[in-house]
């Protein structure tokens, strides 16, 4: 029953979003204002909402794949004492992240940005009897609030600019603002980005967020919360787009985010903390497409990512449930026999994040590279790539080690090992469907394919002062070099997938560097240390410091000489106690008495 | 309609300080039930554009031009809700335990009422000193005898450092009333008046200050405050910091600024910056606070220093913020207070690391304790969000760098209450926890009234704002720098 809800209203929600979307194409953006919420003089914060060409298209995703996930849930969150409460939370993330994407202005964005971090902390929390998943809760909540911050003060520098949150009166009047304080804005609005999409430096809270169960992972860490950079950066994209500055920092948080944890993803053992560090990464890569101005090609890696993404997630969560609480992929090996479907969906998703052939990873990553290198230069273009070779290695060291080869588990795991029920089966097939034909969406132009760029058409719309909603990013290439940059990041993606077969899927037992790590690897299998690094940069200075002025400050200090102060007039205090008989009755009566007696004055 | 609101708690004050019927408890709800439907029927019929509601002017003690005038603009409607709101929840949350002579402890409470609708209906300002004044005195008892550990000293301590922080007030009013033309007069109208040397209005500035700042409190003056909001009686905690510290912001407000304006470019630098490094200060402190009463005393410094900053910046967000943010904060910190309460009153410690698990076995309780824990995290679309949101706003309008620190709250906010809400309902259960029950009937219609609020306000703050708009308009209309 209370599944039926969950994924009914979730199912609702889609067939509404579906109409909207018909809506919206036949006749433009809809908007419509329920109240205001906040009014300070001419400034007006409503509680209002836009559905346009760029919000539907987030909606689609958020209903859509969302609705597959709540139906997944219903079978993996199955046997769990919180199940009313997990579909509580769950929907009303998707509240929250409708109303990130629906809203009219920032404010309601950042309700909506604030409303999914509040989610995200109850789902990661949500076994909550476990000290290290609380903690791990608590750091999500709290590094997005440092972001939150920069979105804050971002809003503020937008009002006293703009003199409105509205994104109408914003857009309409980005021709008059100061390029300065565009900039200002911009880089404080990406704080908040970098907090919500787990870019450097405030990425460390995802791959912990994994605490929570899978079908979290793979709906708000994975397919729509950690988007919510994306779509604020592409939403604003005429305020980005008018700070080359800006850019440039978008850019290179991307890229350097993208190329970073992806190194972190190749020894990681833990089958939810490989895809962790994968999904910062890929969102590095979009955060790379909106510093090259491809705001489309971002958005699109935005959605084949959900769809590959969740697919991978969902297909993990699968391998935990039929391992019976397994992660370690060090413990897995030869589960293809045990797990058909899973194996097979896990395979399609494998193989579209890493750009295999016309599935739908593959063009959304070519869009991207083929900007950066329109946009970049060659440079940048390699260092994309390398986070391209990067991404299908860890993953295909992920797939061999995890299904190929023999089985490592115990003996009562390879009794326990089953495949998952058709309520998860099913909407895991859905997704490698779409994981493969996702790429129509918006197919290069040069390849003269079915849905050639219909997606930046679609997002192109008509905005404020008939300004596109999101523009088309011109890439001036020919279509040789087109071809040719296309053919080189394929073919390196299908030597990985080849050689990794013989590395990992081909062998009994794992190569040595995987199961003891020492050196770099070792390094690199503790993430760089940089939760240690941040742990004593901040978190200890401030708990010292906390104590430090307690005990020192305050008692001492301040309250020291306060009673140093007060020692005089304490003295004289103990004069006036003499007054007092103790009998406090008397004394109240008294002063009742008193009191009434002024009063009365009033009426002599 | 103001002169009911101060005169009926009185009388029944002195009702059961004297009679000391039997039903006490129902008695005092009731009247606390009805003050409050008195205010929302004053609130109802009131005007809201900056002028003076439901005025009682009386003369009082003519020679020294003193009168007993009373009456409430948008600003004063939304004090008198805050205490009459507050007030029903406060008695009706300290009968969920057995006290001593309830006669006596109701009787201070409703005079405590008396008292504070008395300071937030004042346009006199002797009356408004006479009745600040007033408003220490069954506080102090309700501590003083009903108190934890050190009771004695803390309270008098508490009642020293007010009482002398309220003679400098009363210096600041009396060189006004000497400077008001003619015979003299204590009006608001008449001391607004007042034209001041930049030095002397320096000086009478400090004065009030000095009392205000003590009664929020402000950095460096508040240590009084954590040991008495941990050593007081629930129900005086609750009137303490839900109610009393309001008396400093809304005197700030309503006196001290536009009494002297001529000092405002002068001090409010240092006044500022003293606010903003309270709220850091404080907030840093409550990161590792074990005790959990304590813990929420320092938060409420922070919130404080924050809606102190909002007003010091006298602009309409600040000033707007502020006032939403009293109603709100008071709200919240009732609800906190009595949290604390009835974890101790079940498990006989505050000591965070003493607890764990609650949620496991006092599920409705969690639920209700996450919601008022998120508005005083001021999540947004709890009733916590608009008033940080406008004082932050107002305080970065005063300076952009002074604003990012103060806003620094939002995330050590989430760091000191996440910690303690995980320290106490998260884990598993110990000896003490396992044996948690649930909330019964009378708490969980505090509670969840309170979460109701957080809720209802957190959705349409506008309610509220619309209370005050016209008379801050007015305020910062008339107030010339």
């Amino acid at each position: 029953m209370v599944g039926i809800i969950g994924a009914g209203s979730l199912l609702a929600s889609f067939l509404l979003t579906v109409m909207c979307l018909n809506q919206v194409g036949a006749s433009g953006p809809i908007q419509s204002t329920l109240y205001h919420f906040m009014s300070i003089d001419r400034l007006s914060l409503d509680f209002g909402f836009l559905v346009d060409q760029l919000s539907v298209w987030m909606m689609m995703i958020i209903t859509g794949v969302g609705f597959l996930i709540h139906v997944y849930s219903i079978g993996y969150m199955h046997d769990d004492e919180g199940f009313y409460k997990f579909f509580a939370y769950l929907n009303l993330f998707v509240f929250s992240m409708l109303l990130l994407v629906m809203g009219d202005n920032f404010l309601m964005l950042f309700f909506g940005w604030e409303g999914v971090g509040l989610c995200s902390y109850l789902l990661i929390g949500f076994w909550y009897t476990n000290r290290d998943y609380g903690t791990a809760a608590r750091k999500a909540f709290i590094m997005n609030r440092v972001g939150d911050l920069g979105l804050l003060l971002g809003m503020f520098f937008i009002i006293k600019t703009f003199g409105s949150l509205a994104y109408k009166d914003v857009f309409a009047q980005l021709a008059g603002a100061d390029p300065a304080m565009v900039t200002v804005i911009c880089l404080l609005l990406f704080v908040g980005a970098m907090g919500k999409s787990a870019q450097i430096p405030l990425y460390t809270w995802l791959p912990d967020a994994m605490a929570g169960p899978t079908p979290v992972s793979a709906l708000i860490h994975a397919a729509t919360m950690v988007t919510a950079g994306v779509y604020l950066v592409t939403r604003c994209n005429g305020l980005f787009s008018m700070s080359p500055d800006a850019m440039h920092v978008v850019a290179i948080v991307g890229l350097v985010t993208a190329v970073f944890t992806a190194i972190i993803g190749l020894r990681q053992n833990d089958i939810k903390k490989v895809l962790a560090y994968s999904t910062v990464s890929q969102l590095g890569l979009m955060f790379l497409s909106l510093g090259m101005g491809a705001y489309v090609s971002a958005m699109f890696h935005v959605t084949t990512h959900a769809f590959f993404k969740a697919l991978l997630f969902l297909s993990a969560g699968s391998v935990i449930h039929g391992m019976g609480g397994e992660q370690d992929i060090r413990n897995m090996g030869g589960l293809r026999k045990y797990m058909p479907v899973t194996f097979w969906v896990f395979l399609i998703g494998t193989f579209a994040i890493s750009g295999f052939p016309l599935l739908s990873g593959f063009f959304s990553k070519d869009e991207i590279f083929a900007n950066t290198y329109a946009h970049g230069g060659a440079i940048w273009w390699a260092m994309a790539s390398v986070s391209a070779v990067l991404t299908a290695v860890y993953m295909c060291r992920l797939l061999y080690v995890t299904f190929f080869g023999e089985f490592r588990g115990t003996e009562e795991q390879r009794h326990h090992i089953h495949e998952s029920p058709s309520v998860m089966t099913i909407p895991l097939m859905v997704l490698a469907v779409l994981s493969v034909v996702g790429g129509l969406l918006n197919t290069p132009h040069f390849m003269h394919l079915p849905g050639s760029q219909w997606m930046a058409h679609w997002l192109a719309g008509n905005g404020v002062n008939g300004t596109p909603i999101v523009p088309m990013a011109e890439v001036h290439l020919s279509a040789s070099t087109e071809w040719s940059l296309m053919s080189f990041t394929t073919a390196l993606a299908l030597l990985v997938i080849v050689a990794l077969y013989f590395v990992y899927g081909k062998v009994a037992n794992l190569p040595v560097s995987d199961q003891k790590q020492t050196g770099f690897t070792k390094v690199v299998a503790n993430k760089f240390y940089v939760d240690e690094l941040y742990n004593s940069l901040f978190v200890k200075p401030t708990e010292a410091l906390s104590k430090f002025l307690y005990q020192y400050a305050d008692i001492q200090g301040v309250d020291g000489v306060v009673n140093g102060v007060g020692t005089g007039v304490s003295k004289l205090g103990a004069i006036f106690r003499r007054l007092q008989n103790g009998n406090i009755e008397y004394y109240l009566i008294g002063m009742v008495v008193g009191a009434a007696l002024l009063f009365l004055t009033i009426f002599i | 309609m103001s002169f009911l609101l101060i005169i009926v708690p009185l009388i029944a004050s002195a009702l059961l300080l004297l009679a000391r019927p039997s039903g006490v408890r129902q008695i005092a709800l009731a009247v606390g039930v009805v003050n409050f439907a008195i205010s929302i029927f004053a609130a109802y019929s009131a005007l809201y554009d900056g002028t003076v509601n439901h005025e009682t002017n009386i003369a009082w003690i003519e020679q020294a031009g003193i009168r007993f005038s009373v009456g409430m603009d948008g600003i004063g409607i939304l004090m008198i809700l805050l205490t009459n709101l507050l007030t029903p929840l406060i008695i009706l949350s300290s009968q969920s335990q057995r006290i001593d002579n309830e006669p006596r402890y109701y009787g201070l409470v409703l005079m405590m009422v008396a008292a504070l609708n008395g300071v937030f209906l004042s346009t006199d300002g002797m009356l408004f000193y006479i009745f600040y004044e007033l408003a220490l005195i069954p506080i102090y008892f309700i501590c003083a005898i009903w108190g934890g550990e050190n009771r004695i000293r803390v309270t008098l301590k508490f009642f020293i450092y007010t009482f002398v922080g309220s003679l400098f007030m009363l210096v600041s009013l009396l060189y006004l009333y000497l400077k008001t033309p003619g015979t003299h007069s204590f009006a608001w109208t008449d001391l607004v008046n007042v034209q001041l040397s930049t030095v002397e209005a320096i000086w009478v500035m400090l004065g009030f200050f000095f009392a205000f700042a003590v009664k929020m409190p402000v950095f460096p003056f508040h240590t009084w405050q954590p040991d008495t909001y941990v050593t007081s009686p629930t129900g005086g905690t609750m009137l303490l910091s839900g109610i009393m510290l309001k008396m400093g912001v809304y005197g700030a407000i309503r006196w001290m600024i536009p009494m002297t304006p001529e000092a405002w470019h002068t001090l409010t630098p240092y006044f500022m910056a003293l606010a903003v490094t309270g709220i850091v200060y404080a907030s840093i402190i409550a990161v590792k606070q074990s005790d959990f009463k304590r813990l929420i005393a320092y938060s409420s410094i922070a919130h404080v220093g924050l809606i102190a900053a909002g007003v010091m910046a006298w602009n309409k967000m600040g000033l707007q913020g502020s006032l939403i943010q009293m109603l709100n904060h008071g709200i919240n910190v009732v609800g906190l207070f009595f949290v604390v309460d009835l974890i101790e009153r079940r498990l006989g410690t505050r000591t965070l690391r003493q607890m764990g698990g609650i949620a496991k076995v006092a599920p409705r309780f969690a639920v209700l304790f996450m919601i008022i824990m998120l508005g005083a995290v001021a999540v947004p679309l709890t009733n916590g969000f608009p008033g940080e949101f406008l004082l932050l706003n107002g305080v970065w309008q005063y300076n952009n760098w002074l604003g990012a620190i103060a806003g620094l709250t939002i995330i050590f906010g989430a760091v000191y209450m996440l910690r303690a809400y995980g320290m106490a309902m998260f884990g598993e259960t110990n000896a003490e926890t396992a044996e948690f029950t649930d909330l019964d009937g009378r708490e969980t219609a505090v509670l969840g009234i309170v979460a109701a609020l957080v809720l209802v306000l957190g959705f349409f703050p506008n309610i509220i704002l619309q209370l005050t708009d016209g008379t801050v308009n007015r305020i910062l209309g008339s107030v010339q720098f």
